[in-house]
């Protein structure tokens, strides 16, 4: 590999608190009984700061905001909405440095990532959906907001995630409490501070944090109109359970284990491109991942020495680093579930990652490919949600099909070929949400997203991003 | 007094494939004095099972032949206008179920456009999205038989294949003889005759049922444990408000509920 210098993003643009309360009707208040919790850098299990519990009255308090702000909010002309969201979207440009280390701080991502991925998407999406609000009536599901949202959102793209709860919501004259995961609350709490910059009316958006119990409690609220969720496809489960025979409105994003298949006329260099970004992309923290690899007996050879070459070349250290490729995983509670999924995968399969040393502090797991997996393998039909990469091979277009259909989820797949019939034909017959052909893992506010089967329900971008929100 | 020739009656029996079995159980029940299928657990997989092996020819036939087949129906139903009429069903009804096929056949190579189309993303990718069919639908009829038409024809007409409980079960039996002489493909609809408490909650929990229609189901507790046992293989659930206006235009809505949102990228580049 080659040498380089260190070239390290200073995090002194990032004014920590020593800790945060919880965000209701425009202030900042401590939580009903005062619980609070430690948020850390994965990737140095420094301490970061310290974040509030927000508990049912905390709860409660921040429905019952968003229920008062709700009537004067979705009474502005759809025009005042949009400046609005406008504003948000200037705001998260103009301090995009100082989110973009914030994020990698708390999460463990790349900083090279955060700057180029999420916080451009961020701020793309609040944009693209202020233009909505004053366009409802040409979008084809009405223009009544339901009310009160309730969103749950994950630690992979905590701002990310949030913009694209946020935006569609607020566009569409709902008002928000959002909870933001136990492990990467800070962005959350400062898009906060974003919100009064922009000088939103207070209660329009709440932030409330903690763990599992407050994100229970604000679904089951009954005062909640709408939940939506992003995370695990259990408590998808849970939630869809939880609201059965309320009349909530629920859209659900859940996991994902996709395939992503090289046929024998994939251009290598680039399918082994995006075979890495598919997989070792934000540590393979991403719901879309393309997790099993399904490659075409005559290339196995030439793909795979290809891939361990590419690999051997992934940089994972300091997610401040602007070169590095692979950060922290988000959690030593994360760690622990890819860890028993390896060790799991290795009595199955054959277990390859590149030489490669890890960070003595923080939680850390090297770029990992296990050869030699079979469809009954857990390696191949749970989601690691890590970078791990379960490769199997296949004959004929048709077994590509059905091994990569083989699954109970179907949020994402992809498709390397050269020849283009093959490509749509493919696509066609692929039980899957999102389609890439060519590229992998490639985002963008107007194009919708969400899953088939259990990968959850209802979609998040584009026009049909805007369905889940009207009545 | 003249002899008078002795009616043939009719045997109502499931509609599972495309064929009409008895009840495997060897159960019927008396509707308005005739004996009819009082289906099982057994039918209702059995049902899932056709309703599965159905599907992707019926989503991969061309919007144009699944229009012509909903078509088909409409004229076969006109043909039996007296047929329903002497099992009770207002003829506004049966005229307005003759309508509504015709109006979902339409829809066939429409929705597509409709409801999908390019997005405009930021670089250089070709990007679209497009309604697929969700799969296998479970649905619990409302006893109208305009309602029972308003509910299987969108479900069906976007390549959905369905698993019907019945509401009123003579009606629904006769529509399943209008389906099979409509050169749609055997267990593209099956129907199943007997207690939503006792089959509904089979195709609740079913892991090859991939949606619900709840409209038929007026107990509303019943409702609820169908939407939680749903919720194990995260199923689409469609339960709408009580006091459906048949008459009314039914939108989209209908459609969209059983429908999947696929969108494909793929760079651009010389």
């Amino acid at each position: 590999m080659f040498e380089y210098a260190p070239a390290p993003e200073s995090r002194s643009i990032v004014d920590l608190a020593p800790s945060y309360g919880l965000f209701i009707d425009g202030e900042f208040a401590a939580p009903a009984d005062g619980g609070v919790f430690k948020t850390v850098n994965p990737a140095t299990e420094e301490v970061l700061s310290e974040v509030s519990v927000a508990g049912p009255a905390d709860v409660d308090r921040a429905v019952a905001a968003a229920r008062r702000a709700f009537a004067g909010w979705s009474a502005l002309p759809g025009a005042a909405r949009a400046k609005y969201l406008y504003r948000i979207a200037r705001i998260v440009q103009e301090r995009s440095r100082e989110l973009a280390v914030l994020e990698s701080l708390d999460n463990g991502k790349p900083i090279r990532e955060a700057r180029d991925v999420d916080l451009p998407l961020v701020a793309a999406h609040f944009f693209y959906y202020a233009g909505w609000a004053d366009k409802l009536a040409y979008a084809g599901y009405g223009t009544t907001p339901l009310g009160v949202v309730g969103q749950v959102i994950p630690w992979n793209f905590p701002l990310l995630m949030l913009a694209w709860k946020i935006a569609p919501a607020l566009a569409t004259g709902n008002t928000v409490v959002l909870k933001p995961a136990e492990t990467t609350p800070l962005s959350a709490l400062f898009f906060a501070d974003v919100c009064r910059q922009a000088e939103l009316p207070p209660g329009v958006v709440n932030i409330v944090t903690g763990a599992g119990d407050t994100g229970r409690t604000l679904v089951e609220h009954p005062d909640v109109n709408k939940v939506a969720f992003t995370g695990s496809t259990e408590v998808g489960r849970q939630i869809a359970r939880s609201v059965a025979g309320t009349g909530k409105r629920v859209t659900l994003e859940l996991g994902g284990k996709a395939a992503n298949i090289v046929f024998d006329d994939a251009p290598i260099d680039q399918a082994v491109e995006g075979i890495v970004n598919g997989i070792f992309f934000n540590q393979g923290h991403v719901c879309c991942a393309g997790s099993r690899l399904l490659v075409q007996e005559n290339v196995y050879d030439e793909v795979l020495d290809s891939l361990k070459r590419r690999m051997a070349q992934l940089r994972v250290g300091d997610p401040l680093d602007k070169n590095t490729d692979i950060g922290a995983i988000n959690s030593s509670v994360q760690l622990e579930r890819v860890r028993a999924l390896a060790a799991v995968g290795e009595q199955e399969g054959e277990r390859w990652s590149p030489p490669c040393e890890l960070p003595g502090q923080g939680f850390w797991f090297a770029p990992t490919i296990f050869t030699g997996v079979s469809q009954t393998h857990r390696i191949a039909r749970e989601e690691v949600f890590g970078p791990v990469l379960a490769v199997l091979t296949f004959r004929t277009p048709a077994e590509a099909v059905e091994k990569a259909n083989n699954t109970p989820y179907g949020l994402s797949a992809g498709i390397w070929s050269e020849k283009g019939s093959r490509i749509l034909a493919v696509a066609d017959k692929l039980r899957a949400g999102v389609v890439w052909a060519n590229t992998f893992n490639r985002f963008d506010p107007a194009s919708p997203f969400g899953g088939y089967k259990e990968s959850g329900y209802g979609r998040e971008g584009g026009r049909h991003g805007l369905e889940a929100y009207l009545a | 007094m003249p002899e008078q020739r002795l009616a043939v009656r009719k045997t109502y029996k499931l509609y599972i494939g495309g064929k009409f079995p008895r009840s495997e159980s060897g159960r019927t029940y008396l509707v308005d004095g005739s004996n009819v299928a009082l289906a099982s657990r057994k039918d209702a997989r059995d049902a899932v099972l056709a309703a599965r092996k159905a599907q992707p020819g019926w989503a991969g036939a061309t919007a144009y032949n699944r229009g012509q087949v909903l078509y088909r129906a409409a004229e076969m139903l006109e043909g039996r206008r007296a047929e329903f009429a002497a099992l009770g069903v207002p003829e506004a009804d049966v005229d307005a179920a003759t309508d509504r096929w015709v109006w979902y056949a339409g829809w066939a190579d429409k929705l597509a456009q409709v409801h999908g189309g390019a997005n405009p993303v930021a670089g250089p990718y070709f990007n679209l999205s497009a309604p697929e069919p969700t799969g296998v639908v479970g649905v619990v009829a409302p006893a109208s038989f305009l309602g029972l038409v308003s509910v299987v024809a969108p479900a069906i007409v976007t390549g959905n294949a369905v698993v019907v409980v019945a509401g009123d079960p003579l009606p629904a039996v006769t529509l399943a003889e209008v389906l099979a002489t409509s050169d749609l493909p055997g267990g593209v609809v099956n129907i199943l005759t007997g207690s939503p408490a006792e089959i509904a909650p089979w195709l609740a929990s079913h892991d090859d049922v991939n949606a619900l229609d709840l409209t038929g189901v007026a107990d509303g507790e019943l409702a609820v444990a169908l939407e939680q046992a749903a919720a194990g293989t995260l199923k689409r659930v469609l339960r709408p408000g009580p006091g459906a206006d048949w008459a009314a235009d039914p939108g989209l809505g209908r459609m969209t509920a059983f429908l999947e949102t696929k969108t494909v990228w793929h760079p651009k580049g010389f």
